[in-house]
């Protein structure tokens, strides 16, 4: 990790600066401006991606196309655009990254890309997942997932259930109506409808109301999306405590909300809920085999590569990728026009970058918590192959 | 229909009286000692961690982890305490806010060093799992668990505080110190005792907490709110007034969320505000 | 009694010093020799102008407030939206923003003025929390969680754009500054100012003296709430984004923070104690992104144990010491035992 220098006679960079857009840095580096949550309350989501991004280097080492990646991380401390815009605006002016990576949040992202649109610079997004983020700037592309994209399966595969009860809960913000709306749409198009809607507040320590009323309205399944977190955890908790999983009610949901480590510890009232995600340790693959058993031995205090590893992992390949199709010309033009319509294989499947609109294109598998060797997993038992953000 | 209201009741009395344990170790130490400690979520977190190391290392029972987690967080408190809060006492109430503040600063950031950043759970034994039914209506039994802890707790606190040498040294040292004092009080003594009860209870709360409010490091801002919004609500310095305002909140909380899910989250806050300005100095103040 | 009385008269003469006007340079020579810092001194002057709008109303009301950020960011939202619907003129949108904020002030006064610190503290505590919620639920017009983007500002006066390195930004951001701190400094010689004064001194004898109190307090709190969302207009206009973060409860408890830091009632309190933490964040979270808040913790607790009355208050004590030669000065502000 770079800290930063401090310059004090920069009377001449001042003059430089005031002339005209950053000068890129020449020769034989290419700086990665990485900005994550590495503080706060969202701190295990940036560790997760620090610990992929770190897995990828160390496997592929630092030079690709004749050229030495250096990496140069910022920490926004959770959802604070202001913070991640100063970061990326310090990255860009002060250190001259070629390269923007990162982006833990939809916010973070959004704050930053007209900066990175001013300046032609890559945004290679790794987890901010909110619909259309990359129509912000031209350089912005996405490499983990959208939330409608791994929501709208669910719709789906209720719909082709028979399921004819199905009420949804989601978290009263943002993500929670894209959620919401997202599997309605999923299960209305293939034929299905949701006999009724609940949103909770995101803050909210105790489930038990909302829980009581899905229990008393006796539905055959039910779809959650919660903040991943405490409340995932108390949600899936409360539900089995209150006796909905004995009911014969389904819970379903997206990746997030039995991610590695929520299922870790919500123990045996995970087992049963049934969710769509485009990353499980799980998935049967020698790639992913591989992926799982060097992260673990890389991590062994931090024992759950999850869906944030696997995307900051896939997006320094992509970057990789990119560099050794440029021949090392990191500029954001060349490196979107590398990646536009590129397949690449990853620990979850193959994912392709969208030529039209830079977003990402992958398998969303349909998974069922259960217990393998002791161990709650996501197993997946049916896919949909090629599933992209649907929102209109 | 019947079952459902005494269900909810219930569901509101269990959230209150967890409300209120995590709360009520704030009402000692802000109200009887006029020391805003907004640190004592900083305490009810090392309950918690004591509770979930000595449970899940440890493999001792939950139950047993209990009063563990209150003599961990009450020494911590007293070590603290001695260190730097007794310095505090006379300062201005700022001074303490921004003191306590910078504490939970930094115990945010050493919890994260010593456990890591994510949520923690505990190994809760079968039989405080699930629900009993009893006359056609369920009950939690952890839920159960958590209102006895309030019945004991608030009992265990009267007595001691009305009824031992303890608690009359407690009321004379409040009141007047310098009086105390020439009456052969140990003021200092006194004073880093009451810290301790208060800190301990906070550890017990966190401890009982962390099954339903989940356990992390920033644990001490995120519900920093619901621990004043008990005390202050209730009146600091007594122990009806938290547990009135608690139950209440709880109860109306649970019921609105249950009845009008669309204006869940505003039930808690609003209600707040009106009780505040019903009652400026809390539903059981003795001081304003 | 003679040093009160030399402050008080320090404070009610509007007319400035030399080490005040080398203050108020230090911004401009940021600006010269530290250009990679500008955006970190633009934020930071932003928030300087939100703590003082709570300076006024904690230092000299004495009215705790922890809400102070749901002003800062009804501004922003009222600025960023004004531009989002296409109102890009800045100085008319920054003027808006505090005018509503005003208004929202103006009302919510009426709930703050009731009770003691503690209740007035949750009270402006719970409208934080209201408002933060209302933002998230409104998500079509506010954005919700992933804020408000597609602020764009047309040039100030006409013709200054706002470049991408912030050099208009930054020399606006200044000039609102000094324009709210100089109108601030005036207000606390005014006869208003100086009643505020008393009644945080001693509240009872105010009435017999003829003065409303809760009146008072109410001017004092609906002027901050405008100042404070002026300052989140500020922001949303220079940073051309606005996110929910900027209502939360977090914000307002880092207002406080960095208020009671400087040393509240001195205004200079509120500009140095903002740039100190501000700096200081940035700082410790630079060297270690992770474990930053321990020391960030340190820092403030270190301040309470060595410098009573925040940083202002610390050095006042410590030039006081040095002018009088004597310990009797600095023994009476340490800590009883």
């Amino acid at each position: 990790m770079i800290k930063r220098r401090y310059f004090l006679g920069a009377a001449l960079a001042a003059t430089a600066l005031t002339a005209g857009l950053p000068a890129f840095a020449a020769g034989d580096t290419v700086k990665v401006g990485v900005v994550l949550s590495l503080s706060g309350p969202f701190s295990i989501y940036g560790t997760q991606m620090q610990n992929g991004i770190d897995l990828f280097m160390k496997q592929h080492g630092d030079e690709v196309a004749g050229k030495k990646i250096e990496l140069i991380v910022k920490d926004d401390g959770g959802i604070a655009p202001d913070r991640a815009r100063r970061a990326v605006q310090d990255l860009l002016v002060r250190d001259h990254v070629d390269v923007l990576a990162g982006f833990t949040f939809t916010a973070s992202a959004m704050a930053s890309a007209p900066l990175a649109e001013k300046t032609k610079t890559a945004m290679i997004v790794m987890n901010a997942s909110s619909s259309h983020i990359t129509e912000a700037n031209p350089y912005m592309i996405r490499v983990g997932q959208t939330l409608p994209q791994i929501t709208e399966p669910a719709g789906r595969y209720a719909a082709e259930q028979g399921y004819k009860n199905v009420y949804t809960l989601v978290a009263d913000i943002t993500a929670g109506h894209d959620a919401e709306t997202a599997f309605i749409r999923g299960m209305t198009t293939n034929g299905g409808t949701v006999s009724g809607s609940l949103r909770v507040p995101a803050q909210n320590p105790d489930f038990a109301p909302f829980i009581q009323r899905i229990k008393d309205a006796k539905p055959d399944a039910v779809f959650v999306w919660l903040p991943p977190g405490e409340a995932t955890i108390n949600f899936i908790k409360e539900f089995d405590q209150r006796g909905l999983k004995e009911a014969g009610i389904t819970m379903l949901g997206t990746g997030d909300l039995t991610d590695e480590l929520t299922i870790r510890q919500t123990g045996d009232a995970g087992l049963g809920v049934v969710t769509t995600g485009h990353y499980s340790m799980a998935h049967d693959s020698d790639l992913n085999r591989e992926f799982v058993e060097a992260y673990l031995a890389d991590y062994p205090d931090d024992p759950w590569p999850n869906f944030l590893s696997v995307s900051a992992y896939d997006g320094m390949a992509a970057l990789y990728y990119a560099l050794e199709k440029t021949g090392g010309d990191a500029s954001g033009p060349a490196i979107v026009e590398a990646l536009k319509g590129a397949t690449i294989e990853s620990p979850r499947g193959p994912i392709t970058i969208d030529p039209e609109n830079r977003d990402i294109v992958q398998t969303i598998y349909v998974r069922k918590v259960e217990a393998v060797d002791g161990q709650l997993s996501n197993v997946e038992f049916f896919e949909f192959p090629e599933s992209r953000d649907m929102t209109p | 229909m019947a079952g459902n209201i005494v269900g909810i009741l219930f569901d509101g009395l269990a959230y209150g009286s967890l409300l209120f344990l995590v709360g009520v170790g704030l009402s000692i130490t802000m109200g009887l000692m006029n020391f805003i400690n907004l640190a004592h979520g900083s305490f009810a977190m090392i309950g918690g961690y004591a509770s979930v190391y000595l449970a899940n290392r440890a493999g001792i029972p939950f139950l047993a982890t209990l009063p563990l987690a209150f003599v961990a967080a009450g020494l911590c408190g007293i070590i603290a305490e001695r260190l730097f809060f007794q310095r505090l006492y006379k300062a201005p109430h700022l001074d303490q806010m921004l003191f306590t503040v910078g504490f939970v600063f930094s115990s945010i950031a050493a919890a994260h060093y010593f456990f890591g950043a994510s949520q923690q759970f505990v190994a809760m034994p079968d039989m405080l799992q699930g629900q009993v039914r009893f006359m056609g209506v369920d009950f939690g039994k952890y839920r159960l668990l958590l209102i006895a802890f309030v019945a004991a707790v608030t009992l265990a606190l009267h007595l001691m505080l009305s009824k031992t040498r303890f608690g009359a040294e407690i009321r004379a040292a409040v009141d007047n110190q310098d009086a105390a004092a020439g009456l052969g009080i140990n003021v200092n003594l006194v004073f880093a005792l009451c810290f301790a009860l208060g800190t301990g209870l906070a550890g017990l709360g966190g401890a009982l907490g962390v099954e339903v409010l989940g356990l992390d490091p920033t644990f001490p801002l995120k519900y920093m709110v619901y621990f004043l919004l008990v005390v202050v609500v209730g009146g600091a310095g007594s122990i009806k007034g938290p547990l009135i305002a608690a139950l209440l909140l709880g109860v109306f909380d649970v019921a609105g969320k249950y009845f009008v899910p669309e204006i869940g989250a505003f039930i808690i806050y609003v209600m707040m505000i009106v009780l505040l300005i019903a009652f400026p100095s809390g539903l059981g103040g003795k001081r304003a | 009694m003679t040093i009160r009385f030399q402050a008080v008269q320090r404070l009610a003469s509007p007319r400035p010093r030399l080490a005040e006007i080398i203050f108020w340079l230090l911004p401009a020579a940021i600006y010269f020799l530290l250009p990679y810092d500008r955006m970190l001194v633009l934020s930071l002057m932003a928030y300087a102008i939100a703590v003082l709008g709570l300076d006024l109303v904690l230092g000299y009301a004495g009215i705790v407030s922890l809400g102070h950020a749901a002003f800062f960011g009804i501004g922003a939202y009222t600025a960023g939206l004004l531009s989002v619907h296409g109102w890009r003129e800045p100085l008319s949108g920054l003027l808006i923003a505090g005018a509503l904020t005003l208004a929202v002030g103006y009302l919510t006064s009426f709930l703050v003025v009731r009770g003691k610190d503690l209740t007035r503290l949750m009270v402006t505590l719970g409208i934080c929390l209201v408002t933060y919620e209302l933002a998230n639920r409104m998500s079509g017009v506010t954005g919700g969680m992933d804020g408000l983007s597609g602020i764009e500002m047309a040039p100030l006066f006409g013709t200054f754009e706002f470049d991408f390195f912030g050099n208009t930004a930054y020399w606006y951001a200044y000039a609102v500054l000094v324009i709210v701190f100089v109108a601030l400094k005036f207000f606390a010689s005014s006869p208003l100012g100086l009643s505020l004064r008393a009644i945080r001194e001693g509240v009872d004898r105010m009435p017999a003296l003829g003065a409303s109190v809760n009146n008072r307090l109410r001017v004092a709190f609906t002027l901050s709430a405008g100042i404070a969302g002026i300052a989140g207009g500020l922001m949303a206009q220079t940073t051309q984004f606005v996110g929910v973060d900027s209502l939360s409860v977090t914000r307002s408890a880092e207002f406080l923070v960095m208020l009671v830091l400087g040393g509240t009632g001195r205004l200079y309190g509120a500009v140095i104690g903002t740039a100190v933490f501000v700096v200081a964040h940035e700082f410790l979270n630079d060297v270690d992104p992770v474990y930053w808040e321990f020391w960030m913790g340190v820092l403030l607790m270190a301040v309470v144990f060595f410098l009573r009355g925040g940083l202002t208050g610390g050095a006042s004590d410590l030039l006081r010491f040095i002018a009088s030669k004597g310990l009797p000065a600095l023994r009476k502000r340490e800590p009883a035992e």
